[in-house]
């Protein structure tokens, strides 16, 4: 691959108590791409994505082994500041997850203790990642309103505008359309093909053709292991694995 | 022969089976109505042996007078206010105390402590719940008070404070049960969308979890409050019981439900005393019920967020 590398996984391992979960994963994802993570449920596509935000770190249980490298920093490297590196490293997840706050002070909020504290700035921030977002138009009226009010679709597109309000370089997506209609579906697919103009996006979905319309790289990964990763193209139309095959043909998963 | 699902029956099964639903219906439903009837039951006996009062004495004076000294032999005054004031004085107080220890209390226990931590710690906490409120009373009685008059120099032992400090005491197993379990409902997505976003332990719980919280923990103080505001036995022992209208929390205070706890017991049935703490019932009723009713709405409120 001749892109520059975003994200290097090397040898990484991860176990949930005694079971586990990735096995040496290795694995380089290029920067201002979009990359599918594939595979049937179970496979550690969603605790893969966790790593590279350290969101498991949450888990008591959990254990990893190996490096992560985000431009070439090790992120679990006991030196790392955590708090720092989700700053660069935003996440949307599977069920649109909103504060119980107002649209604006969704986008608002983290943005402030980030220390944005000027209220002329923070409307420029939040009018700009609702317009990133494809949400702008329609919310515009009502950004006092609750962001509960809103729509799945337009709850998940808030939670990507909120998670662009942080300015992150790298935009990690567990399954962002499971829990959402065709249409919305459509919305935030036509979002992350504009989204990797700007920002290295990782995608987790079990959703094959979306990974096909929306990726540039495609990862398949069974029972925590990486089995092919490669253009989505080359996936897609000759995988060099049986197993990636039966998969994407449907034999199984 | 032919079996026929229709014919072949030596009973009417359909009768019989209605006839026990519906019997079973009726039994529940009578239990169910038990803890309505107890209340309504109550409600009319103690407007029954209430209302006589604003017949026969001065109802004005009841609520605006300063002065409760039923057994005057010239001129019996039944103002409720010195009440009033003592039971709102010693709330007021516990609510000061109890409050930021029982929602800082819960906000450790459900988001910071380790769960082995939290397992020792709940029970212990909910043994406090589960003290006899006359041991309270005799720990502010013999103990607290001495404290109390050490630390402050008080002119009387048994004063507000002390009985703040022991409803206080009383209040914070309701405070941190239910502020943890509000706390702890809050949805883990929740949590994770703030710390994505570069946000620290701290920031997520003041910023994301205790809001998504509030109404639950709002909550948790009002149902505190009303059990403040409902004891008797240890208040009767920790305030000194003097009615007298002041804001020294160091005074001595009575409260509504020692009212009507010390004087019960003295007063010639059916005179216009006894009506008097019937009113006074009548009143603290009406006060507890208003507070479950908010706490009530509040609750509500919060289980439609989710």
């Amino acid at each position: 691959m001749s892109e520059d590398i975003e994200i290097e996984t090397r040898n990484l391992s991860l176990w949930y108590g005694d079971k586990q979960a990735l096995k040496n994963i290795d694995m380089k994802i290029p920067e201002e791409k979009v990359t599918a993570i594939i595979g049937p449920s179970g496979c550690g596509k969603s605790t893969l994505i966790r790593c590279f935000n350290r969101m498991n770190d949450i888990i008591e249980i959990c254990r990893v082994k190996g490096n992560i490298l985000i431009d070439g920093k090790d992120i679990y490297d006991k030196t790392m500041d955590v708090v720092e590196l989700r700053k660069n490293v935003g996440m949307v997840f599977q069920k649109p997850n909103p504060f119980p706050k107002s649209i604006y002070e969704n986008i608002a909020y983290a943005t402030r203790i980030h220390g944005i504290k000027n209220k002329k700035k923070l409307n420029e921030i939040v009018e700009k990642c609702l317009k990133q977002a494809f949400l702008w138009d329609e919310v515009k009226d009502r950004l006092d309103g609750s962001a509960r009010s809103l729509s799945g679709g337009q709850q998940q597109r808030l939670c990507i505008a909120r998670a662009l309000a942080i300015e992150p370089k790298i935009i990690l997506m567990d399954e962002p359309c499971s829990a959402l209609d065709p249409i919305a579906t459509a919305k935030i697919e036509e979002l992350i093909r504009y989204l990797s103009e700007k920002y290295t996006v990782v995608i987790v979905t079990h959703n094959m053709q979306q990974a096909a319309r929306v990726s540039d790289y495609t990862a398949y990964m069974y029972i925590g292991e990486v089995i092919e990763f490669g253009k989505t193209k080359q996936i897609f139309e000759n995988p060099s694995e049986e197993n990636t095959e039966n998969y994407i043909t449907g034999r199984f998963g | 022969m032919k079996f026929d699902l229709f014919t072949l029956k030596k009973y009417d099964y359909k009768k019989i089976r209605n006839l026990k639903d519906n019997a079973i219906r009726k039994i529940l439903f009578g239990f169910g109505a038990t803890a309505v009837i107890f209340i309504i039951i109550i409600l009319v006996f103690l407007l029954i042996e209430g209302l006589p009062f604003f017949l026969e004495g001065d109802g004005i004076d009841f609520f605006t007078g300063d002065v409760w000294d039923p057994s005057s032999p010239n001129t019996p005054r039944y103002g409720i206010l010195p009440m009033v004031l003592g039971t709102f004085l010693v709330t007021l107080g516990a609510i000061v105390i109890a409050v930021p220890i029982g929602i800082g209390c819960s906000i450790y226990l459900a988001e910071i402590a380790h769960p082995k931590i939290r397992e020792t710690l709940k029970p212990i906490i909910e043994i406090l719940a589960g003290i006899p409120s006359v041991v309270y009373g005799f720990f502010a009685l013999i103990i607290l008070s001495t404290w109390i008059d050490d630390f402050f120099n008080s002119t009387t032992k048994l004063n507000a404070l002390t009985g703040s400090i022991m409803l206080a005491i009383m209040m914070l197993p309701i405070i941190i049960s239910l502020s943890e379990d509000a706390i702890r409902s809050v949805p883990q997505e929740m949590k994770e969308a703030s710390l994505a976003l570069g946000l620290s332990k701290w920031d997520t719980i003041r910023g994301v979890v205790v809001p998504a919280a509030l109404s639950g923990i709002t909550a948790a103080i009002i149902l505190g409050v009303a059990r403040a505001i409902g004891e008797t036995m240890t208040v009767l022992m920790a305030t000194g019981n003097a009615p007298v209208i002041s804001f020294d929390m160091l005074s001595s205070m009575r409260t509504m439900t020692a009212t009507i706890a010390i004087e019960m017991g003295e007063v010639p049935f059916g005179s216009t005393h006894y009506h008097s703490l019937f009113a006074v019932g009548i009143v603290l009723f009406a006060i507890t019920f208003i507070v479950n009713f908010i706490a009530d709405r509040v609750m509500k409120r919060f289980r439609e967020k989710y």
